[in-house]
């Protein structure tokens, strides 16, 4: 049975409608790359996830519906979000951005800091001075300590320089390596994605129009559908 | 610059300098005078972790002052007059324990901060300060009607409560007791705020959508703030009345709400001592100013505007010159 389960998911903001049916599995200890151009309805799904925006249709984790829950409570499921734009705490410093999410599991303090060791360097430096890269570092060690069974990372290379895109690349490799963690990636680096996910689901205006193993994406799908 | 830790000591040393000296002196009034600001101090703590760290700008903490300053009056009002407490279901007979006087006023302000706090948080920004102060009011008004208990004209009682071992009409003595209070008020506060539950607070005050993806649900964190807030400065209100050996509803007036929360952004919001630095500031221009002037509101006034332009961490935060969450 999959972790995750999007089935003919819709979603709106206000008026106007957004996810128009959106199908989506991740199974336990499964890497999905969720793709699609700009305004497809990549990040709307992410939120239907973290029910932070109401949406209809079918949407499970771990056999249980989710639109019956609060977000606080689809995070305690085990969803841990990295979000777009990184959105540490500013004002509180790195360890106390990582204690105020922490929530009992093997993802402690320790583990988190020996896992990105950025994060123990710069244990009391306030958030809001961290670099890009740091910063998300720290959301996704806030995420982390949470104890998630599913992480979604919510493209957490943007706007970062090409080597520290590769140091955050290298950490969710090692994450899928080292954990089993599911992982749901939307990113716009198609030949990372590539490299690290099992499986792919394209979606245009709101719909999935594709999804397969990430083996049988050719070029010419990823071309018409992504744009790349 | 002074490191705050350091600052924090010479704070707290000060307060207690001030009346140790006055007794050496011979000066019982300005002991009162210091005890006035550890209780208003007091009431600030209460105020700061809802404000401070919780964000929650609330105008309506005179609500729990009142509260702890009635629950005071009336058991201390049957207590001398040997009247009988009629609860409706049972009597219970009125104390002038200091000890389960306080344990009332906590226990009634923190009930009464759970039913305000679980209605007023649905709301929140100028909604959340409008309700809370329309709560303050109406404690306010039943008081003015609450003829049992000298309405309008409030309650004297003649003596001042007893704690065990110590003598409370002794002005120091009854300023040692309040300041062990604060003390450990402080300390509460200062626990709670490195706690995770501060810090997810914090969190939560800060950026609440990204609070909730990560588990915290703000509004039950905002409300158990509010609980522990309203509680202290419940206490407070308790040993302000004694302070004065008399309660009336200008204890509940929306100016009280008002003045510790100017206290608490004097001193500096969040800032564990910045309620202390805020009442001992106050306190001395009423005291001072007051002696030359009826008008010294306008310089406390002007004080204020300096101090949230140009020091947005207050005094303590002027002085450490060191920025925290809550700037």
């Amino acid at each position: 049975m999959s972790l995750l389960t999007l089935s003919g998911l819709t979603a709106r903001y206000g008026a106007s409608q957004a996810l128009f049916g959106v199908d989506l599995e991740v199974g336990a200890g499964e890497v999905v790359a969720l793709m699609g151009r700009n305004g497809m309805g990549k990040t709307t799904t992410v939120k239907s996830i973290c029910r932070m925006i109401p949406s209809e249709g079918r949407l499970a984790f771990d056999g249980r519906d989710l639109h019956a829950l609060p977000s606080h409570r689809a995070a305690r499921l085990g969803i841990g979000l990295v979000p777009e734009g990184r959105r540490c705490f500013a004002d509180l410093t790195v360890a106390e951005n990582l204690l105020a999410a922490a929530r009992p599991g093997a993802w402690d303090m320790d583990a988190v800091t020996a896992f990105l060791p950025r994060l123990g360097e710069r244990r009391h430096q306030r958030a809001a001075s961290l670099s890009g890269g740091e910063q998300q570092m720290l959301a996704i060690g806030r995420a982390l300590m949470t104890n998630p069974r599913l992480l979604i990372l919510d493209e957490a290379t943007e706007g970062l320089a090409p080597i520290i895109r590769q140091e955050i690349w290298s950490v969710i490799g090692r994450l899928k390596r080292e954990t089993g963690m599911a992982i749901l990636l939307i990113d716009k680096s198609l030949r990372e994605l590539r490299q690290v996910s099992d499986r792919a689901v394209i979606l245009v205006r709101g719909k999935t129009v594709w999804s397969g193993a990430m083996d049988t994406l050719t070029a010419d799908v990823s071309e018409r559908h992504v744009g790349v | 610059m002074i490191p705050e830790r350091l600052l924090n000591a010479l704070i707290l040393a000060g307060l207690l300098a001030v009346p140790l000296w006055a007794l050496a002196a011979d000066e019982p009034f300005t002991i009162t005078l210091a005890t006035r600001v550890v209780i208003l101090a007091l009431a600030a703590v209460g105020l700061n972790i809802a404000l401070g760290i919780g964000g929650l700008v609330s105008l309506g903490h005179a609500a729990f002052f009142g509260i702890g300053g009635y629950a005071m009056g009336i058991l201390a009002h049957h207590a001398q007059t040997y009247t009988a407490l009629d609860l409706g279901l049972f009597t219970v007979s009125g104390t002038k324990s200091m000890p389960v006087i306080w344990l009332v006023a906590t226990l009634a302000s923190m009930l009464a901060a759970l039913l305000i706090g679980l209605l007023s948080l649905r709301t929140s920004g100028v909604y959340f300060i409008m309700i809370t102060l329309a709560f303050g009011q109406m404690f306010y008004y039943f008081a003015i009607g609450w003829a049992e208990y000298g309405g309008e004209d409030g309650l004297s009682i003649y003596l001042r409560n007893s704690f065990p071992g110590l003598n409370t009409l002794v002005p120091i003595h009854f300023f040692g007791l309040c300041f062990a209070v604060l003390c450990l008020a402080l300390f509460l506060h200062a626990r709670l705020a490195a706690s995770p539950f501060g810090l997810a607070l914090n969190a939560a005050r800060q950026v609440p959508g990204r609070a909730e993806a990560v588990g915290l649900d703000p509004k039950r964190l905002k409300l158990l703030a509010f609980v522990v807030s309203g509680a202290i400065t419940g206490l407070a209100g308790a040993l302000f009345a004694d302070l004065n050996r008399f309660v009336s509803p200008t204890m509940f007036s929306w100016h009280f709400s008002g003045e510790i929360m100017v206290l608490v952004i004097l001193g500096g919001t969040a800032r564990v001592m910045g309620p202390v630095a805020g009442a001992a500031l106050y306190v001395a221009l009423e005291h001072w100013l007051g002696g030359l002037t009826d008008y010294w509101i306008i310089f406390l006034g002007a004080i204020l505007l300096l101090i949230v332009l140009f020091a947005r961490g207050g005094i303590v935060g002027m002085l450490s010159g060191r920025r925290q969450a809550g700037d």
